[in-house]
């Protein structure tokens, strides 16, 4: 009998990150995948497993009791202002909660999450090098990041209670690519808006080294919080010219105000507080990925944000209507 | 506000009345008047002829291929990317730009005495200075005698308050020009960069002292030492004469800084004819004493008790500097 091939449970399989790991693991790796995704998987491998269910939901368990999973790859986090605060937060802190536990439950040897880089806030008086123990200070402008917060600061207590399970933390910077993230859709502004006066430090991920730390995350012996950081920092009015687009100078004094309400009744497209992320810096040290992860990002800033802004974006994944969010 | 706030409050306007009115009257005794008199008038017409030589004859600005040699020895840094900034945001060609203010600032307005600038060694080093003249114009200065003086330059790495770093537009320019959030984390990481990183223990507090605690230095911090002792690296005193007498602080209202969220709300006696303009620094002569490097020994993470000694030996070098300085000047404007 051939030797059984590896397991890997990925959540959020169709977000860009998602397919692009299932094309790594499936194709390159020749693992066995099975994803869990409410949302339909556009250009699905034949035998790729795709559960269309909501991870909350009990009936996730059945996939752990059958199968002897190898590694979980929880990417299905949510991060979207505009939808409501309460689906958003259940999905977010119950939907990794129930993950965690079954793998727990379950005797799956490795767990990696995927966070963000933008738990730490951008501020002032933040540090040029944001190591991993740094307080994770974003919600305390930003209350929408409470529950990404929240996800991070789960999955690191579940990292000291089960020792037995490798748990791996990835915080990656801003990832560029076919991804629908803040970063990558604010380059595809036609125009794109700078706070007057402000031009913070910016760093940036390529999608494929995105993926890659995440599947390198998956080796045997690998544990731990890690920041996943590209190409070294640079302004952000630098990365707008390399982007090639015009720039609005927007003065910061009456804009988060107005903002604010316009935001509430829907006039605005983003909340006034994502501003703070093109007035103040939260650049990373990404050292430690580098040196434990052996990790090392291929692509420059001019790659990554070609990524952004080429036309296949929204490759696959469907977006959903759900009942909680107004659209 | 409770009631003991008040009093406190005016209790300090009560002292800075008296101190005016007693300066007034000292003033105006018949010999001091004469004496007065006299030092304005040669302070005027030497301190003159010294401003304006230099923009005279052409020399407050560096010949063009001099400037060149001098950028290009800042952007030979190994730390740079190819968007031309370190991780901190510092742009070495942004200083082209701002040289002629620099430079002005240097050899014209402030007349820049510098003595023994190659004493600042090449590889890491700490630089400490007082603090004075309510906007941080001695930073300025001390960068201009690195940049300028010394051969080959260095650009000194401020470790700025939080405050200054977080303002739109001059916020952005000092982090281009090479200025860092002042923590403890930057400064570590930059010593062990080899840079030159200033530091003035005093802070705030020293810079935004009133006029009547001229040349009295503040109480430092313990944490520049700490990281010299941490990463191995030499301190280089400096004293810097003449900056206190550039923007007189007649009262700190503290109330007004409070609700401001600045760190100090200095008034000046100019204040009611050039309102904020006159925190704008007056024409004063500097002068800046580097001292030998000093090395310490130690454990970075012992009592304050171990290090204080530490700390006021590099403040006792900054002294005797200082009161060297003071005895050599024969006014403030020359």
């Amino acid at each position: 009998m051939a030797k059984k091939r590896t397991l890997a449970v990925v959540t959020g399989i169709s977000g860009r990150l998602g397919q692009l790991l299932v094309r790594r693991l499936h194709r390159l790796e020749g693992w066995q995948v099975i994803g869990i995704d409410r949302r339909a998987f556009g250009r699905r491998p034949a035998d790729v497993e795709h559960l269309r269910i909501d991870i909350r939901r009990k009936a996730c368990e059945d996939l752990f009791r059958t199968h002897r999973v190898d590694v979980v790859f929880h990417l299905g986090l949510m991060h979207d202002p505009r939808k409501d605060t309460g689906e958003h937060h259940t999905w977010n802190i119950l939907g990794t909660q129930q993950i965690l536990e079954f793998a727990q439950r379950h005797g799956v040897p490795k767990v990696v999450i995927l966070s963000t880089g933008d738990v730490y806030g951008p501020q002032s008086d933040n540090p040029a090098f944001i190591s991993e123990d740094a307080p994770l200070m974003a919600a305390q402008r930003f209350p929408a990041m409470r529950d990404l917060i929240a996800v991070d600061m789960y999955a690191q207590s579940f990292f000291w209670k089960f020792p037995e399970i490798e748990t791996v933390v990835l915080r990656p910077v801003h990832i560029l690519g076919g991804v629908r993230n803040a970063a990558s859709n604010y380059l595809r502004l036609p125009r794109l808006p700078v706070l007057f006066g402000f031009d913070p430090m910016v760093q940036v991920l390529h999608e494929e080294d995105a993926v890659s730390a995440i599947q390198m995350a998956a080796r045997p012996g690998v544990r731990g919080v890690f920041n996943v950081t590209g190409p070294q920092a640079l302004p952000l009015r630098k990365l707008v010219e390399v982007a090639g687009k015009p720039t609005i100078e927007l003065p910061h004094v009456v804009l988060p105000g107005l903002l604010h309400r316009m935001f509430q009744f829907r006039f605005a497209e983003f909340p006034a507080a994502e501003l703070d992320y093109i007035r103040y810096a939260a650049t990373l040290d990404g050292s430690r990925a580098q040196d434990v992860l052996r990790w090392q990002p291929r692509y420059g800033v001019r790659d990554a944000v070609r990524a952004a802004l080429r036309a296949d974006v929204f490759d696959g994944a469907v977006p959903e209507r759900t009942p909680g969010s107004i659209r | 506000m409770p009631l003991s706030d008040y009093l406190q409050h005016l209790d300090h306007l009560r002292q800075f009345t008296q101190t005016v009115s007693q300066e007034l009257v000292a003033w105006s005794a018949p010999e001091k008047r004469a004496t007065l008199l006299e030092r304005v008038a040669k302070e005027a017409s030497e301190g003159a002829s010294e401003f304006l030589a230099p923009l005279l004859d052409g020399s407050w600005r560096t010949p063009p291929d001099e400037v060149e040699r001098r950028i290009r020895h800042l952007l030979d840094a190994k730390s740079l990317s190819e968007f031309g900034t370190d991780p901190f945001g510092y742009a070495p060609d942004s200083i082209r730009s701002v040289l002629p203010l620099l430079e002005f600032l240097h050899r014209v307005w402030f007349r820049a005495e510098v003595h023994d600038v190659h004493r600042v060694p090449a590889g890491r080093c700490l630089v400490i200075a007082n603090h004075s003249g309510q906007l941080p114009f001695d930073g300025a200065v001390i960068g201009g005698a690195l940049l300028l003086d010394r051969d080959p330059p260095r650009m000194p790495r401020s470790m700025v308050e939080k405050f200054a770093t977080g303002l739109p537009l001059t916020g952005t320019w000092f982090l281009r020009w090479g200025q860092v959030t002042g923590l403890p984390d930057n400064c570590r990481r930059l010593l062990d960069n080899d840079e030159c990183v200033l530091v003035f223990p005093e802070g705030a507090r020293g810079i935004s002292k009133p006029f009547r605690e001229r040349y009295k230095m503040t109480a430092f911090g313990h944490g520049f030492l700490r990281l010299a002792l941490e990463t191995n690296t030499p301190i280089v005193p400096v004293a810097v004469v003449g900056a206190e007498e550039q923007t007189i602080n007649l009262y700190d209202v503290k109330v007004l800084a409070k609700l401001l969220h600045m760190p100090a709300c200095p008034v000046t006696p100019l204040m009611p004819l050039l309102g904020p303009l006159a925190m704008l620094p007056a024409p004063v002569k500097y002068r800046v004493y580097f001292g030998e490097p000093l090395r310490f020994e130690g454990d970075a993470n012992d009592d304050e008790a171990v290090i204080a000694p530490k700390v006021a030996t590099v403040r006792a070098a900054i002294q005797a500097m200082l009161e060297r300085g003071l005895a050599e000047r024969r006014g403030w404007y020359i």
